[in-house]
């Protein structure tokens, strides 16, 4: 038995689990920013898909993988932006717009790759990210190579958990987001106008989308294929509400999650197949409708998270 | 000056107008990506309605894939009537699947497999969505989010099943084994693939509107969706009516996925559905929730899926053409839903 712990709790292990965790963290923040906002953004799935492969045509053209970065992320600030005009300004229904802004963007995304590269057997793939350790820091022992031998994307997304409850908690603009999702008519009242702090949000949420997609790109696989989101939106939409809005907590869902993924993988690698791998990945899922199940009591979710506002309805 | 302007009710050439508008625009939005992949557009779309409409084949071919999503569409429909928000009939459909694949591959006369495969079906797809259902009328959990993640608990169970111990043990791959010869549904026209599930399909569609139209339950299903107070002011047991539409909602979708068992896989593999559960939500709004605007919008959504294909072979603009077309569909509707609450009216530059 030992032996098997020591297969699967190597210093790799570790490190995949920050590995899959990033992604998540970003993806998982941006649908918080947006529900934040009172906009649940259930194109998060299509947005992630499209922003991975605008970002992999970006860098396989231009050779620049941080080109293929800000193309990702500017593609799903527009992305976001669409959700947000649709749901924010035009007050559609956020479940259904969702759905249609994945449907869109999936298809979008299948569309260009299938029109540029054309059909091939093996996906093309790009020379990825390459991890940069960070001097001292990556002489840890076993947290060392880990957590500071690390792609680019990896630091900026451990950076970005603080930042986000910083921005969240302690700017004005994150009093915004939060004031027009739980009370919108008061943030009117107040001065803050409604329509733009939930498109900022929305915006920003699509951005943090994007960075997910391109690291899913461009630092993990190094190729895109048709799965290579395969259910992660919906996962950070799980996330989000098993970290009950709040930026450190749904980032150690990411995390406890990504763990359960890593520890899934290595017991697949390792033989030990007794427990089916989909068991695992399950998981989250049916966490997160249990523990909604326990937190509609206490109602954390954003209270005007669904309800499109018009100004001139009372 | 223009203005929005409220609207209490709406004109009846709305129902038919609003999907013709959103059709079209849809598809003269996506001609730019046809002209974008170098192909003539009147070409494109012409070689995809006679691929899909154009002769007696296509149009039973059109049909068999319109099937699955008549159930799909009908399963949102009537759960969006009642405001239970079903994003789950794509899990609901495979669960359906699964459980009629389980019955066909029992031997017993061919009459009553189908039978019993289709009881099954659509209870298993009934129980898969009673799960929100009943989280939102006990926990107040919200229902759009539950039956969205409850997709994917169902997909992965479905993988376990067919990657474990249901694997075809005589071709190795991760599918299920196939149902028995007798269960498969008997095909109504020699040399097409047009099903006895396809029919049950159109016939489902006046059904669903008979319910939801005149009956006592239909009645109650509609006012819980316009207005819960006014429905429990009424003597109506509002979650009682919820469930009920859940369990029906969930049938459906269930039958979606016998009807792919049944009458065109034969046997439950991962892709079984390219999400015709999410398709059915892109068919109920363009039907505007009717469920007798179920079938043209479904036959619709097949019509381009199968006409992509044929689109792709002759112009080699990519087939993918037909998800995008999807989801402008639905975009393009919900803003077109926007002239039923609203008009847009002239006003004075003063203003």
């Amino acid at each position: 038995m030992s032996a098997v712990f020591e297969q699967i709790f190597q210093v790799g292990f570790l490190a995949a689990i920050i590995r899959i965790a990033t992604p998540l963290a970003f993806a998982t923040l941006g649908e918080m920013f947006s529900e934040r906002a009172g906009v649940l953004n259930l194109g998060i799935e299509g947005i992630m898909l499209l922003s991975a492969m605008a970002g992999f045509t970006a860098a396989s053209l231009s050779g620049s993988l941080w080109l293929g970065v800000l193309v990702a992320v500017l593609v799903g600030a527009l992305m976001g932006a669409l959700h947000a005009l649709f749901t924010v300004a035009l007050g559609l229904s956020q479940h259904v717009c969702g759905i249609g802004v994945t449907l869109f963007c999936s298809g979008l995304a299948y569309f260009l790759y299938r029109l540029i590269f054309g059909q091939q057997s093996v996906p093309p793939s790009i020379g990825g990210f390459k991890p940069v350790p960070i001097p001292l820091l990556s002489d840890v022992p076993i947290l060392g190579p880990a957590v500071f031998n690390q792609f680019t994307l990896v630091y900026l997304a451990i950076i970005a958990i603080p930042l986000a409850a910083f921005v969240l908690y302690r700017t004005p603009w994150g009093l915004s987001v939060r004031m027009v999702g739980e009370n919108p008519r008061a943030a009117d009242s107040a001065g803050v106008s409604v329509i733009a702090t939930r498109f900022q949000a929305v915006i920003l949420g699509g951005a943090l989308m994007g960075l997910a997609g391109a690291f899913l790109t461009m630092a993990q696989f190094n190729a895109f294929t048709f799965g290579v989101v395969s259910g992660r939106g919906w996962v950070a939409i799980a996330l989000v509400v098993f970290g009950r809005w709040d930026p450190w907590r749904s980032a150690g869902a990411a995390l406890l999650f990504a763990f359960v993924d890593a520890l899934q993988l290595r017991m697949q690698a390792s033989g030990l197949g007794h427990i089916p791998y989909e068991a695992f990945l399950m998981l989250p899922f049916i966490f997160t409708i249990v523990a909604m199940a326990f937190m509609s009591r206490n109602a954390v979710a954003p209270s005007a998270l669904l309800k499109p506002f018009r100004r001139e309805e009372r | 000056m223009f203005r929005l302007e409220g609207r209490t009710s709406t004109p009846a050439w709305f129902n038919l107008a609003l999907p013709l508008v959103a059709i079209a625009a849809t598809l003269i939005l996506c001609s730019g990506l046809i002209a974008i992949a170098g192909a003539g557009v009147v070409e494109a779309y012409g070689v995809m309605i006679s691929a899909s409409l154009g002769d007696s084949y296509a149009i039973t071919e059109t049909l068999v894939r319109a099937a699955p999503m008549i159930f799909t569409g009908l399963a949102v429909a009537i759960a969006f009537r009642a405001k239970f928000w079903n994003i789950g009939a794509e899990g609901q459909l495979l669960a359906g699947a699964v459980a009629s694949c389980f019955v066909g591959a029992i031997p017993m006369p061919g009459y009553l497999a189908m039978l019993l495969m289709a009881l099954v079906g659509a209870a298993a797809g009934a129980l898969v969505a009673l799960v929100p259902a009943t989280l939102r009328v006990k926990f107040k959990v919200d229902d759009v989010v539950s039956s969205l993640l409850l997709n994917s608990v169902i997909y992965y169970a479905l993988m376990a099943l067919i990657e474990g111990p249901w694997k075809d043990t005589f071709s190795g791959y991760p599918i299920s084994p196939p149902i028995e010869d007798s269960a498969n549904f008997p095909v109504l026209i020699e040399g097409t693939r047009l099903h006895l599930g396809v029919v049950v399909a159109l016939i489902a569609a006046p059904l669903c509107w008979f319910l939801i139209a005149r009956t006592t339950l239909g009645f109650r299903i509609r006012v819980t969706g316009e207005n819960p107070e006014a429905a429990r002011y009424g003597g109506i047991n509002v979650q009682r009516v919820l469930l009920s539409t859940a369990l029906l909602s969930g049938a459906l979708a269930g039958l979606a996925g016998v009807g792919e068992v049944g009458g065109v896989h034969f046997q439950v593999m991962s892709d079984i559905s390219p999400g015709y559960g999410y398709s059915g939500i892109v068919v109920a709004m363009l039907a505007r929730l009717n469920p007798l605007g179920v079938v043209p919008a479904a036959i619709f959504l097949a019509a381009v899926m199968t006409g992509a294909e044929a689109m792709s072979r002759a112009t080699g603009v990519p087939a993918f053409l037909s998800d995008v077309i999807q989801g402008t569909a639905l975009l393009a509707m919900l803003v077109a839903l926007l002239f039923t609450a609203y008009r847009i009216r002239r006003v004075g530059a003063q203003t």
